[in-house]
């Protein structure tokens, strides 16, 4: 394997506490030093990354890829290409795939494809319950042994609060991370925009935060009684960051991502009736929207995820509720951060903690830092850099974007998956 | 798509979607050119050439008689062509997708589209798909507008009233899946009235309904006080299977409207109805056949209101 020398950029790794100019040394797929050069190390490649910042290649814990079953809407080749261009990874992949990733067989066939794709690290998440129907549990233990890294029942509902206790109950006793949508299902029912001034203007079906703060509730009470490991997936109202504040202060092993586009967009930003804003849980108000920016510069939110769900053009083409929700999200999710950081009280230094540190905290993973010895994931981007979403270089094959035609700053240069340069801004891999 | 992108370059009308957006100027011209029209329905030949060679499609996607049929008799009064298809039977039901109908029809060369869909967004979805030689009028689109039926009743207040700015109206019942009332509401704010109050149990209000200019009341009784115009609405039988409501009887105990109830309003208040009315349910008979209530007028005055909404919008061509 190749060694790279990563040189004079400005080093940011939250977990080691490094924040200055320097370079980063690898070998064999893996960090050998950071800062200090080791003894006699010559290096293959040499990247310059002055005026750039390098840091731990970014951890998503909500992606949908499409494939195996929807390749219409996008393939793991081009969204893995969209991947590398947008410094991530690694990628957690939600089990609603066609067939659901309910048994080691389906885990294996996506790890398998995956590996096609020549992107190492596409991570599946097992579903909870058979088929996601919410009734039956899945063979979990399997699942986790064919590598899936947590189990969810995806945007399904389970059946009754007593399944899922069972399934809580049977994930913890195989120390299973449990993610969750928090969402309940009646109360949510066809809603397609939040439950607010927008929902009522437009006579638009809508979605009451209390759909997501019950759910979170529910399953809060849940995760104490059965010491099941728990961890809130795609928050988006001000007052689950309130109780998600309270668990945590009660020692709950809790912890929580919001959608990147959460933290930009609120109900006043929608065209309405334009499907691009069409997202599940819904851009609810300026408030929720400022209570998401504190609790993630607080740290009661843990992560950011892009929750990337590409679509063929037909899905986002009809009225408003008849088309299907969600953003092709990896590809604008390094500049929506720089942008947060500069709009709210979060750093840059904290923004990345949110995409490396603690996605791999929260899933146990040995990545996410410039550890020495550790595989050496990596991205480099220019933080100044300004582009604009169009059709020049986007690699996703969903175009479902509300920031299509936006100017961004902050641009990736190089990703580096395991010791191997998976993207370069000058050169295709 | 905000309400503006109705209006071509020079301000004038090109669809007609919803009230949102449009000024008080321009509603008021749709009302004066009504108005012209008015007289001439009631003459013995009542056509006119304004859009004669002009081919209009009424695409019904939900039932409907009368916005149907005023709007059919509102086309051929102005000599244009038209065809009224019900898709709910058509071309969707065997999977063809919304735009494809849309896309066989424009084939056909038509110049407008007359839209009712059960979808809320659906006719701004058509507006901005079609070819830009073509108007769409929105006939009721889901929960969301039916502007032509809020022109409508602007213009039988009117008619009675003359003058909006001093007057008092109450928008009672189903306010949640009225399409008709965020219309009516908004309409009545545009032309500057004194007051807009919904009147409806929570289960029957959207959330943050103030936020539309009106004042919130759940009690009929004291909501009636110095009210000019009563607009009832119409309550779905589903309503009650959905548990919004517990029975029919126990609502028109509580917002129904009587004759009783009805001297709470002022000695000349009016009441109107956008049909079809469930005598018993809403409004009692006595009332709906009443002196005081303007029901079938306001059938009357929707084909002069479409007919001059009509005009308006393919004036925008510089053809009419």
């Amino acid at each position: 394997m190749q060694r790279i020398h990563i040189k004079d950029g400005r080093v940011i790794d939250p977990k080691n506490k490094i924040d200055r100019i320097g370079s980063v040394y690898i070998e064999n797929g893996k960090i050998v030093s950071v800062i200090f050069k080791p003894v006699g190390y010559v290096p293959d490649i040499v990247i310059e990354a002055q005026n750039q910042i390098i840091c731990p290649g970014f951890i998503d814990l909500s992606t949908r890829l499409r494939e195996p079953g929807q390749s219409r809407k996008a393939t793991f080749a081009s969204e893995t290409a969209a991947a590398a261009k947008a410094g991530v990874t690694t990628m957690c992949l939600q089990p609603d795939t066609s067939p659901v990733i309910d048994t080691p067989a389906i885990a294996e066939l996506v790890k398998e494809m995956a590996a096609k794709s020549g992107y190492q690290q596409i991570l599946p998440i097992g579903a909870l319950t058979q088929k996601l129907g919410g009734a039956e549990l899945s063979t979990m233990l399997a699942l986790k042994q064919a590598g899936c890294v947590a189990v969810s029942n995806a945007n399904q509902p389970v059946k009754n609060l007593l399944v899922l206790r069972r399934a809580m109950e049977y994930a913890a006793s195989h120390d299973l991370l449990l993610i969750c949508r928090p969402n309940d299902f009646w109360l949510s029912s066809n809603g397609c925009v939040h439950e607010g001034r927008l929902s009522t203007r437009y006579g638009l079906p809508s979605v009451p935060e209390a759909a997501e703060t019950i759910a979170l509730d529910q399953s809060l009470e849940l995760a104490e009684l059965t010491g099941c490991r728990i961890h809130f997936g795609q928050i988006s109202a001000r007052r689950s960051v309130i109780k998600l504040q309270q668990a945590k202060k009660y020692g709950l092993a809790v912890s929580s991502d919001v959608a990147i586009h959460q933290f930009h967009l609120t109900e006043d930003d929608i065209t309405p009736f334009d499907s691009a804003y069409h997202v599940q849980p819904p851009f609810r108000s300026q408030r929720d929207r400022e209570a998401l920016r504190e609790g993630l510069a607080n740290g009661i939110i843990d992560c950011i995820c892009s929750d990337h769900q590409p679509h063929d053009v037909d899905a986002k083409l009809g009225a408003f509720p008849e088309t299907e929700p969600g953003v092709s999200a990896l590809e604008t999710l390094l500049p929506l951060m720089l942008k947060l950081a500069e709009e709210s009280r979060m750093t840059i230094n904290q923004g990345i903690a949110s995409l490396t540190e603690h996605p791999a905290r929260v899933l146990g993973l040995e990545r996410g830092a410039l550890t020495p010895g550790c595989p050496a994931d990596i991205c480099i981007f220019n933080p100044h850099k300004e582009w604009k979403v169009n059709a020049s270089g986007w690699r996703s094959q969903g175009i479902n974007t509300p920031f299509w035609e936006t100017v961004f700053k902050g641009q990736v240069t190089y990703t580096v998956q395991s010791g191997k340069i998976i993207y370069s801004q000058d050169r295709a891999f | 798509m905000t309400g503006n992108s109705q209006l071509n370059s020079e301000g004038k009308l090109k669809h007609f979607l919803t009230i949102e957006g449009l000024g008080k100027e321009l509603l008021v011209e749709i009302l004066d050119l009504a108005e012209s029209f008015v007289g001439m329905t009631d003459q013995r030949i009542k056509k006119i050439p304004l859009l004669r060679g002009k081919s209009i499609v009424n695409l019904f996607f939900e039932n409907s008689t009368r916005t149907r049929t005023t709007f059919e008799l509102a086309a051929k009064r102005l000599s244009a062509d038209v065809l009224s298809m019900s898709i709910a039977t058509s071309s969707t039901s065997k999977g063809e997708s919304l735009l494809d109908t849309i896309r066989n029809l424009e084939a056909m060369y038509v110049d407008m589209f007359v839209v009712r869909h059960g979808i809320s967004g659906a006719a701004h979805f058509i507006a901005q798909h079609v070819s830009p030689h073509i108007s769409v009028i929105n006939a009721g689109d889901g929960q969301h507008a039916h502007p032509t039926q809020a022109m409508l009743d602007m213009f039988t207040i009117r008619q009675c009233k003359h003058d909006f700015a001093p007057l008092r109206v109450a928008v009672v019942g189903d306010i949640l899946h009225s399409r008709v009332a965020r219309s009516n509401i908004q309409a009545l704010n545009t032309l500057g009235v004194a007051e807009v109050r919904v009147i409806a149990p929570k289960t029957l209000l959207p959330v943050q309904v103030e936020t539309m200019g009106v004042t919130v009341l759940h009690n009929l009784t004291d909501g009636l006080k110095d009210i000019d115009v009563i607009i009832m609405l119409r309550l779905q039988k589903e309503r009650m299977t959905s548990a919004l409501l517990p029975s029919e009887s126990e609502y028109f105990k509580c917002f129904g409207l009587t004759e009783e109830r009805l001297k709470i309003a002022k000695p000349d208040a009016i009441v109107m109805h956008p049909g079809p009315i469930n005598r018993g349910v809403e409004i009692d008979s006595k009332v709906a056949d009443g002196p005081q209530s303007l029901i079938l007028k306001q059938v009357s005055n929707g084909i002069a209101i479409r007919m001059a909404i009509m005009a308006m919008a393919m004036q925008k061509q510089g053809s009419v």
